[in-house]
Formats: C-alpha cells, sequence, structure tokens
C-alpha cells in the first residue's frame, strides 16, 4: 500500500523533474455553458437542472455568451492568441456523473492557446520569475457530483452505491494547460504552488470566477515525470487528481519525485496512470487504469456552430483588461509602503487579497499585514490549512485592529479574540464582550496605570517600599480612577506590593 | 442496385468488435460477436472507397449551413423541479438519482 | 360533406371555419378509425385519446370566442415517437425507453399544441430512427396500407401509414437520410425535409444531429405547405436554427397548384436515375417529367458527379454521430435498467453493459460499433475525416447543378415497398433504398416526396422527389403542387383513392 520513497535531495540529485499543470476553473457566470440553469453554489439536489444539463433525450445546448467572453479575457490575461474560429468537440467516455456519457469541450481547437505567465517564485535568496508558458485554455462544462453510500470511509472504493446530483453538471469551466515545466529543479513544487496562487490571483482580479479550491471552482491536477538529471528528456508522468490546495499542490508535487526517483532509482518503470492525493496522509495513490483513458473519439459538437471571435471584440476585451498582478503588487508596496521584504512575505502567505481587503475594511496596512502574516500565517500552517479558508473575514480582522485602536483590547487579548472568532463563537465584538475582554482585566494596561500612580505618588511608594502596606490604599485609589473603575482592585493591590517589595 | 465505386477487402476481426463493444459499453454475447463481425466487414467494405475520394485540399464541412457564433444570454430560465428531474429516474434516494457503485476515479 | 377522414387538412380546417364540423368531432373520427385500423396497420405507439380530445375542445372553445390560433386550428394531427412530449410516452421505437415519460415537450410539438392541432398520438419508427422499413422497431413493424404485407418505408413508417391509411390527416415525421420522403414514395404520400436549420430541432432525439430535420408527412402538398409554416422557423434552443423567416410556402403551394410553371428550370440528376431503378418506378418518373414540361417547365440533365459517394459518407457520419448520442441510455436517469445476471453486486458500469445489450436492437447495435470504430483514434481521418470532406463535395455538386436549375428532380427511392422481412438480413441492401435521399441530407438542401403513380409491374406508389436550395423550399411546394394537380387530373383524383379498402375490425 504505501509506496517507497527516495529523501528529496536524493531524488533531486539523479533526476531532473518536468511538470504539466492543468487547472480547472468554473466561471461564475449566473448561468450554466450551455442552458439556462442558475450555478449557485449550494442549492438542494438537482433543483438546478433542465433537460439540456441532464441530458434528456431530444435536449439541445446552447452557448453561454458571457462564458466566451470570460474564457477570451482569461485566454488575454495568460498572453494566449484568441483562435479567430474555434469548435467545441466531444468527448466520449462513461461515467454516471456525466449525463450525456460525452463532455461537451474543446479538442484541437481550443479558444486561447500559446501563452504564458510569469510567476514569482520563493527562493532561500528572495524570490525569482518563472515564465510558465501556457500551452491552450479551452472551455468546457463541469459534471455533477456523486455521494458515495456504505463501505467503511463513505468513499468511491468500497461504496454500495451512489447517488448523484446534476445542479453542477454543466456549470462552465475553463480548462488552463502549462507547457511541460523543465529546469525547476528542486524548486519545480514551489513553482507549483506558486503558479496555481498566481493564477488565482489573476482570475480574481478579472472577475471571472471565486476560485475557491475548497469549494472545487479551482481545481488542479499534477502532471509529474522524471527523466535521469541533464538529459532533458520527457519521462513517463503520473497525473494526480484531487489537490485541492496550495499547499497540497506542493506537497505532492514533492511526493511524486520522491516517489518516482524510488521506483526508478531501483531499476524500475513509471506507470502512466492517474493518481489521488490523499490530503490526510500527505500521499498519492494509484487510481483505476483505464483501458479507453486513450480513446476519446473526440469529434465536432454537430449540436453547435462555430465560435468566431472579431478582432473587434478580442481587441476591445484587452482594452478593458485589470492590471496583471505584478503591476497591482507594485502598486499595492508603493501605496502601502512596505518593504520588499514585507511585500515577499505577505505574498508567500498568499495574504496579498487577505491584506488588501482588510486595509480596504479600514485597517492600517502595517496592521493588517501583521494580523494576517504573524498571527493567522501562523495558526493556517498549524491546522494545515490554507490562511483564505480560515474561518475569518478581512473585515473582521480590521474591527479586532480597531479594537485595540479605541483601546478596548490591546494584542495579548486581540489573540484570544481572533481564537474566539476562528472557533465560531461570533464577530469580534461577541467574542469580547461573551468571553469578557475588557483591558482592565489586562495585565500590562494595569502595570501600566499602576506605574503612573506611583510615579505621581513617590511619598506614598516611598512608605510602602518602607513596609507600610496599608499606604497602598492611596495608590489603589489613583489607579481605580486612571481606570474609571473598571480594573479589579486585588489585582492592583498585589502589582503595586508587588513592584515596591 | 447501384454499385459503390472502389468497394476493396477490409476486415473486421471479432476481437476488434469486442474492444469496440467495450468502447460502448455494449455486453455483446459471443453469437452477436460472431454475427456483427462479418457483418460490419460488409458495411466497411462497401464504404471503404471514401477514402480515396476527396483531395487534401477539400475542407471538412460538419454544419450544413456555415452559422456562428450563436449565443445565449447569461439569463437564468426557469429549471425542471427536482420532481420532474428524477421522474424518470430508475432509482432515486435523497432527491437524488441512486446508480449502482461506481469503479474508479474519484473526480 | 363526404367522409371526413378521406379529405385533406386544408378541407377539414374550411369545414371547421364553415361549421360543418368541429375540431371534437374530427378527433373522434380519427380515434374510432385508428381503432378500426390499426390493429393491422399498427401506425401506432400510443394513442392519447383523452389528450386529444381534450385539446379538440378547446380549440372548439377558442373558435367559438373567435380567437383562432392558426389556420389549422382543430385539425387532428399525429406525431413520430422521436419527438419528445411532455407527459406522453416516448420511446423512439425502442426497449430501451419503453414506459419514459419526458417532462417537457419538443419545440414542434410545443408549436403544434399553440396552433391549436390535436396529438392523437405518437407514430412508430424504426428504433432511434435506424431503418428504411420500420422493421427494426422494437414494438413489431408497421405494415403498409397498400399492401400489408410489405414494408411502409422507414424510418418514419408509422407517420407515412397513419396518413396514408386515414388514421390522422397529417403527421410529423423526421428525416436524417431520406425517412419522411421514402416513406412517403412507398405509402403514396407526401412528405417534406425542409431546409437543415429550418424547423427547430430542440426535443427531437437525435440520431445524427448534422442530419436529422423533421417535416410534414400529409397527402396533399398544400397540407404539408400549411403544416411546415406552423412548425417552422426559428428557435433560440436550437443552436442550428436558421434566424430569417421561411419563405412564402402555402402561397407557393397555391400558385403551383395553378398548374403554370412557366420559367421553371429542372434539373434531372444524372447519377438518381437509370441503372438500380425499378422500371415502373423510372417510368413513372419519367412521364412526370414530360407532365411538368408540359406545364411550362425546361428540363436540363445535370451531373452530381459526388452522389455516388453520399451514401458512403452518410454511413460513416450517421454512425458516428449517433454512436455518441445514444451513449446517455446508460440506465442511470432514466429508461431500462437491467441488472446483469450472475453478478453479486454489479457495478454502475455492469449494468449500463447489461442494460444496452437488452435495450438496444440489432442495427442500434450495428450503427453503434460502426460509429465506435469510424471515431476511433486510427481510423478519424481516413473515416469521419473523409465523410466529411465527401460532404463539401457534395454540396459543391449542388451549387453547380443549381447555377443551371430551379430544382432538382429524381424517383425518391430505387423501388416500390418490398415485403417484410426480405432485406431484414442484407444490411447493404437495406441502405440502399436512402440512395437518392441521403445527397439533401449531407448537403441540408430541402426536399420533397408526391406520389408520381403506381409501378406497372406491382401496383405500389411510385415518389417523385423535388430538391431545392437550402432556404429556398418554397420552390419545393410550387413545383410539387404543380406535379400533384396535373397528375390528379390525370387520375380523376388522388392516387390514395386506388389504395385497397381496409378490412375494419369492429
Ligand atoms: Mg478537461
Ligand atoms: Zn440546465
Amino acid at each position: 500500500m504505501s509506496d517507497a520513497l527516495v529523501p528529496y535531495d536524493e531524488a533531486l540529485a539523479a533526476f531532473d523533474p518536468a511538470m504539466g499543470l492543468e487547472v480547472h476553473i468554473e466561471l461564475n457566470t449566473v448561468t450554466k455553458m450551455f442552458c439556462g440553469c442558475p450555478t449557485e453554489f449550494g442549492a438542494e439536489p438537482n433543483t438546478q437542472t433542465c433537460p439540456t444539463c441532464l441530458g434528456l433525450p431530444g435536449s439541445m445546448p446552447v452557448v453561454n455568451g458571457k462564458a466566451v467572453e470570460s474564457a477570451i479575457r482569461i485566454g488575454l490575461a495568460l498572453n494566449c492568441d484568441i483562435a479567430s474560429w474555434c469548435r467545441f468537440a466531444r468527448k466520449n467516455y462513461f461515467y454516471p456523473d456525466m449525463p450525456k456519457n460525452f463532455q461537451t469541450s474543446q479538442y484541437d481547437e481550443p479558444i486561447a492557446f500559446d501563452g504564458y505567465t510569469d510567476v514569482l517564485v520563493d527562493t532561500a535568496d528572495g524570490s525569482e520569475v518563472f515564465r510558465v508558458e501556457i500551452e491552450r485554455a479551452h472551455m468546457e462544462e463541469d459534471t455533477g457530483k456523486s455521494l458515495h453510500v456504505g463501505g467503511s470511509t463513505g468513499r468511491i472504493q468500497g461504496a454500495d452505491y451512489s447517488l448523484v446530483d446534476y445542479n453542477r453538471a454543466g456549470i462552465p469551466l475553463i480548462e488552463i494547460v502549462t507547457r511541460p515545466i523543465m529546469g525547476a529543479r528542486e524548486k519545480a513544487p514551489a513553482v507549483a504552488k506558486a503558479y496555481v496562487a498566481h493564477l488565482r490571483e489573476l482570475i480574481l482580479g478579472l472577475g471571472v470566477s471565486d476560485v475557491r479550491m475548497e469549494q472545487g471552482s479551482l481545481r488542479c491536477d499534477v502532471n509529474l515525470s522524471l527523466a535521469p538529471i541533464g538529459t532533458g528528456e520527457l519521462g513517463t508522468r503520473t497525473e494526480t487528481k484531487n489537490v485541492n490546495s496550495l499547499r497540497s499542490v506542493e506537497r505532492a508535487a514533492r511526493y511524486e519525485i520522491s516517489r518516482q526517483a524510488a521506483i526508478l532509482g531501483s531499476g524500475g518503470s513509471i506507470l502512466q496512470e492517474t493518481r489521488h492525493w490523499q490530503e490526510v496522509s500527505g500521499v498519492t495513490l494509484s487510481g483505476r487504469e483505464k483501458s479507453d483513458a486513450d480513446d476519446y473519439r473526440y469529434f465536432p459538437e454537430p449540436d453547435l456552430v462555430p465560435v468566431a471571435p472579431s478582432e473587434e471584440w478580442v481587441r476591445s476585451l484587452k482594452d478593458t483588461l485589470p492590471e496583471p498582478p505584478r503591476v497591482r503588487r507594485d502598486r499595492l508596496q508603493k501605496e502601502w509602503g512596505f518593504s520588499d521584504l514585507e511585500m515577499r512575505d505577505t505574498i508567500g502567505a498568499d495574504a496579498l487579497g487577505l491584506v488588501e481587503e482588510t486595509i480596504a475594511a479600514g485597517a492600517s496596512p502595517q496592521a493588517a499585514r501583521k494580523w494576517w502574516l504573524s498571527e493567522l500565517a501562523r495558526r493556517a500552517n498549524e491546522q494545515d490549512v490554507d490562511i483564505a479558508s480560515l474561518p475569518i473575514t478581512p473585515a473582521q480582522v480590521a474591527r479586532i485592529q480597531a479594537l485595540i485602536d479605541e483601546g478596548g483590547i490591546n494584542d495579548k487579548l486581540a489573540r484570544q479574540v481572533f481564537d474566539g472568532v476562528l472557533a465560531g463563537e461570533g464577530t469580534p465584538d461577541e467574542v469580547v464582550a461573551a468571553r469578557g475582554l475588557a483591558i482592565v482585566s489586562d495585565e500590562g494596561a494595569l502595570s501600566a496605570a499602576v506605574d503612573a500612580a506611583i510615579a505621581a505618588n513617590p511619598d506614598v511608594a516611598g512608605k510602602i517600599r518602607e513596609g507600610k502596606v496599608a499606604a497602598a490604599g492611596a495608590l489603589i485609589g489613583a489607579v481605580m480612577k486612571d481606570m474609571r473603575g473598571q480594573a479589579d482592585a486585588g489585582r492592583v493591590r498585589e502589582l503595586i506590593l508587588e513592584k515596591l517589595a | 442496385m447501384p454499385d459503390i465505386p472502389g468497394a476493396s477487402r477490409v476486415e473486421i476481426s471479432r476481437d476488434e468488435v469486442a474492444h469496440l463493444a467495450d468502447l460502448a459499453r455494449i455486453d455483446l454475447s459471443d453469437a452477436e460477436l460472431d454475427a456483427l463481425a462479418p457483418q460490419l466487414s460488409v458495411i466497411l467494405e462497401s464504404i471503404a472507397s471514401i477514402s480515396e475520394v476527396a483531395a487534401d485540399d477539400i475542407p471538412p464541412t460538419s454544419h450544413a449551413l456555415p452559422l456562428t457564433n450563436v449565443f445565449r444570454e447569461d439569463v437564468v430560465v426557469p429549471c425542471l423541479t427536482a420532481e420532474q428531474a428524477l421522474s424518470g429516474a430508475p432509482a432515486k434516494e435523497q432527491q437524488r438519482f441512486a446508480v449502482p457503485r461506481i469503479l474508479g476515479d474519484e473526480q | 360533406m363526404g367522409d371526413l377522414i378521406r379529405r385533406s387538412a386544408a378541407d377539414l380546417a374550411d369545414a371547421l371555419a364553415a361549421g360543418e364540423t368541429t375540431s371534437v368531432e374530427l378527433t373522434r373520427v380519427h380515434l374510432d378509425r385508428i381503432a378500426e385500423v390499426d390493429g393491422a396497420v399498427h401506425a401506432f405507439l400510443h394513442i392519447d385519446t383523452e389528450g386529444a380530445l381534450a385539446q379538440a375542445a378547446a380549440s372548439d372553445a377558442r373558435r367559438a370566442a373567435g380567437q383562432l390560433a392558426s389556420p389549422l386550428d382543430g385539425v387532428p394531427i399525429a406525431v413520430k415517437d422521436v419527438l419528445a412530449t411532455d407527459g406522453l410516452p416516448t420511446t423512439c421505437g425502442s426497449k430501451i425507453l419503453e414506459g419514459w415519460i419526458p417532462p417537457y415537450d419538443a419545440e414542434v410539438v410545443a408549436r403544434l399544441k399553440a396552433a391549436g392541432l390535436p396529438i392523437l398520438g405518437k407514430t412508430n419508427m424504426d428504433e432511434f430512427a435506424m431503418g428504411s422499413s420500420t422493421e427494426h422497431s422494437a414494438y413489431g413493424p408497421t405494415h403498409n396500407p397498400w399492401d400489408l404485407d410489405r414494408i411502409p418505408g422507414g424510418s418514419g413508417g408509422g407517420s407515412a401509414a397513419a396518413v396514408a391509411s386515414f388514421q390522422a390527416p397529417l403527421a410529423i415525421g423526421t428525416d436524417t437520410g431520406g425517412s419522411i420522403r421514402q416513406p412517403g414514395a412507398v405509402t403514396g404520400t407526401v412528405g417534406v425535409k425542409p431546409t437543415y436549420g429550418g424547423v427547430s430541432r430542440y426535443g427531437l432525439v437525435a440520431m445524427a444531429n448534422s442530419l436529422d430535420q423533421a417535416g410534414p408527412v400529409t397527402r396533399t402538398v398544400l397540407d404539408s405547405a400549411l403544416l411546415h409554416e406552423v412548425i417552422g422557423g426559428h428557435d433560440a434552443k436550437d443552436s442550428t436554427s436558421i434566424d430569417q423567416p421561411l419563405p412564402a410556402l402555402v402561397d407557393a403551394a397555391r400558385r403551383g397548384a395553378a398548374g403554370d410553371l412557366t420559367g421553371v428550370r429542372i434539373g434531372v440528376v444524372k447519377e438518381l436515375t437509370g441503372e438500380g431503378y425499378q422500371s415502373g418506378v423510372q417510368q413513372r418518373f419519367d412521364e412526370a417529367v414530360q407532365l411538368l414540361v408540359g406545364a411550362g417547365a425546361t428540363v436540363v440533365e445535370v451531373s452530381c458527379p459526388n452522389f455516388v459517394h453520399a451514401l458512403a459518407a452518410y454511413y460513416l457520419i450517421m454512425p458516428s454521430e449517433a454512436s455518441s448520442n445514444l451513449a446517455r441510455f446508460d440506465a442511470m436517469r432514466y429508461g431500462l435498467r437491467v441488472l446483469p445476471e450472475g453478478i453479486e453486486s454489479p457495478s454502475a458500469e455492469d449494468v449500463m453493459r447489461a442494460t444496452r445489450d437488452r435495450g438496444f436492437g440489432d442495427e442500434v447495435k450495428r450503427r453503434i460499433i460502426l460509429g465506435t470504430y469510424a471515431l476511433s483514434s486510427g481510423y478519424y481521418d481516413a473515416y469521419y475525416g473523409q465523410a466529411q470532406k465527401v460532404r463539401t463535395l457534395i454540396s459543391r455538386d449542388f451549387d453547380t447543378a443549381f447555377y443551371s436549375a430551379d430544382v432538382l428532380v429524381s424517383p425518391t427511392a430505387p423501388t416500390t415497398a418490398f415485403r417484410i422481412g426480405e432485406k431484414l438480413d442484407d444490411p447493404v441492401a437495406m441502405y440502399l433504398n436512402d440512395i437518392a435521399t441521403i445527397p439533401a441530407n449531407l448537403a441540408g438542401v430541402p426536399g420533397l416526396s408526391v406520389p408520381a403513380g403506381l409501378a406497372d409491374e406491382d401496383g405500389l406508389p411510385v415518389g417523385f422527389q423535388v430538391l431545392a436550395p437550402a432556404m429556398a423550399d418554397d420552390r419545393l411546394y410550387r413545383v410539387g403542387a404543380a406535379l400533384e394537380a396535373l397528375l390528379e387530373k390525370q387520375w380523376g383524383g388522388p392516387l390514395l383513392d386506388r389504395a385497397p379498402t381496409l378490412e375494419v375490425a369492429r
């Protein structure tokens, strides 16, 4: 069951990894790719279907023009050529979650092709720009979703039967395929992660998808192969699916390098197969070998007519593209006054958008950066999740900072507020109220008030130092007055006696 | 009957038919396979001439009329109810289509 | 007033307008006729007595209120079982869809309902429209009213036989390689395949999407024109639908019936006559051409050299598209589900395989395998790719021919109706029935078949085919109606008057 692995460094010493990344992005159009059914996430099962997306006999597809526009914009943002004439094709294979038993996709005539995008990758000594070449971006439709019943784990393996909901069937997808990424060496897993993060940023900027990995609106398959070092050849590749977070992209690539190196190193050969990433155990497992995987019997979809975007249309879409991620970063860095290091850490933590939204919600750039990069990045790391999927919003982070600025809490208390919000106890204000996190119970504030009282009453302090403990009452009174009566008098007394002992 | 010109021998083996049936998810019996292979050979023979007809520079026609860019507005159209959607289902449960256990790749 | 069931739809519309009859009465007499003769003919797979009468009553109410929905409001119709009908079984002649009741209407059906035509029921067909004889229906063959031992053509034999045996004044057929026109020819009725894209395919269960077209099946050319105007025109739910108004079809039919074809150039397609065509078929065809000349038309011979490859191209494109279209019949969402024997806990894939084996008939399996082969990697370019190129050549042949002729003509089918079972074991011989009709489907041009008389050797109906350029469907009606008028003048009445009387079951 568990595969032999070679330590990563050893693997790299012997082999060159080549990587291909296939990313599926669910567009955020209001309706599906080929019918007018809504695409809203989380509806009751089978309430968002019609004859077309159920594949009922006689039904026909009609292309969503907005989806084509989104596809072209994505292609342009990836510096692709846009096809002046292209068609949809049928990809024929049987699967119960695919209502027609063919996927309406694009085959040899993608809407966008031959592009590239420059990705910022973290390195030991700073960061470097890595160019990822884009082979194609094409339009297709999503499948339904299966619920597996019975069996030990509720997974597909060992299930007794499955229950299918076709609400997702027909939602527009853009599949973005890279050319083989060569020469990244030990950075290959980091490049993979940085590329997906970059793509997410780019797509968010375009506003054409929510690109939420945890909801499946961005899905990544990692193709990876090894070749003996220096040969420049392409080895047999595996395709790892089910990679549902940025961290997993990096981990899965790293794991496959170690796994394949072990096989090749002991004289074995790699099986061309689909593998599945296991989030919990951090390994990839072999999928079923498909006998007909290579024979999809593609042919042009006869129910649809060709898509032939006019030059004017493409030009107008190009003219209205938002600023590219690198331009945006430079602008934000200037606006926020971040050092290069601060900027790099922010991007490395995948927190640029979160910080931006937190600032937009009223926090200062430094405060926003501080909370996301120290407090929240640490927690995401501990919980092994993407920072964006933590159950706290930028607006809530901004509110916590506002509470500090208003003097309601301090940094130390703020950490407890984060605990509460992340634990689902409510908004920052609700957590402060429920947990009684008034600043008066805070040591630092009390200590400062005590210090101030001592400084303001040197005579009384002197008496206490001399052992006249009863004199403490005067200082306690001063502190209580300073704190508007909301301090714990017993604790204030203790502090005074400690400081003047 | 008019003859189809250029007919040539095309053999399709029983194994090949079995493979095609597998691709097409049809559980053909041995008797069906035996019957189908020679029939398909005859049909293919009668249409094999096609491979020599058109020159390389002839463009293919996938659509009889040259329409392009037929698009729909991104506007919601009323759906079927779940009851209608499931009305033909051989089995259903929890407002979903109940299907036998699925082999293979998780999506 | 005559026997209501023998009158044309146009006549019935007039009778309704004149208050001579009601839609309920018309619907009832046709339902009665179905009860009397369909045991022998087997044109129908499903009869909707209640629904048809309710629609008829609604029509009568509209008429009383002076709010007619169309010129054919109240005239009943039969619909080929390949079109989805909301609440009515739709089987496509297949066991795999036995009992399936669609939750939606095909656009053609929706337009019939909107136009007020009561739907009598669904007509028999070759399974998934795959055949030229209606013998491949999983529910048993339809019989030709001219000779019950013979085939009524196919795949729309049910619709043609229903109209020929006076069970319905009108019917809808679908034509992928001739399935409206060829049954029309062998049953002595009129059938029209409109320009591809002229009638919505939404809700038409696809055999070959790039070839399929629904159209009228009637007893007169004028009736076809009237029905064509009801069902035709743009539909946004079909991406291949033509977004232009239909030509004036009824006007063209009326003009043609006046009998003057002065200035009309008629092209006889050299490759669609002569050798391979039954002598009686050829004879009636030649006489018909002479009648058209007599009406003022000029005749030229045109050559369409690539038509000889049409059948081969068709038998690659059609099964390829069909193999993909029929993949959805997999026992998961609707239709038959067969659990394989001897397997403990069958997987979805096991169930698919068993269901598709049990649910599909031999001809359907044959075409699925053939299409799977033609699309397979390694064969695509040699077969499907080449076939699409031949399609281009055939379109160019049409373009050239229509340069010198306004319409092209040929016999509709090479023979008259053959005996049930005669060609069942010889798929290639069966496929040759569509040799003259297939080119129009490949090029998307419209075609019509009109009765040309009876072959001397067997006394069975012969069809005359008229083809026109894309979107010039009006020319079919002008020439077809002219020929019909001239022939009926010779015969002293409609050809169907000479059909044997069917024994009536009481
Ligand atoms: Mg894909
Ligand atoms: Zn839908």
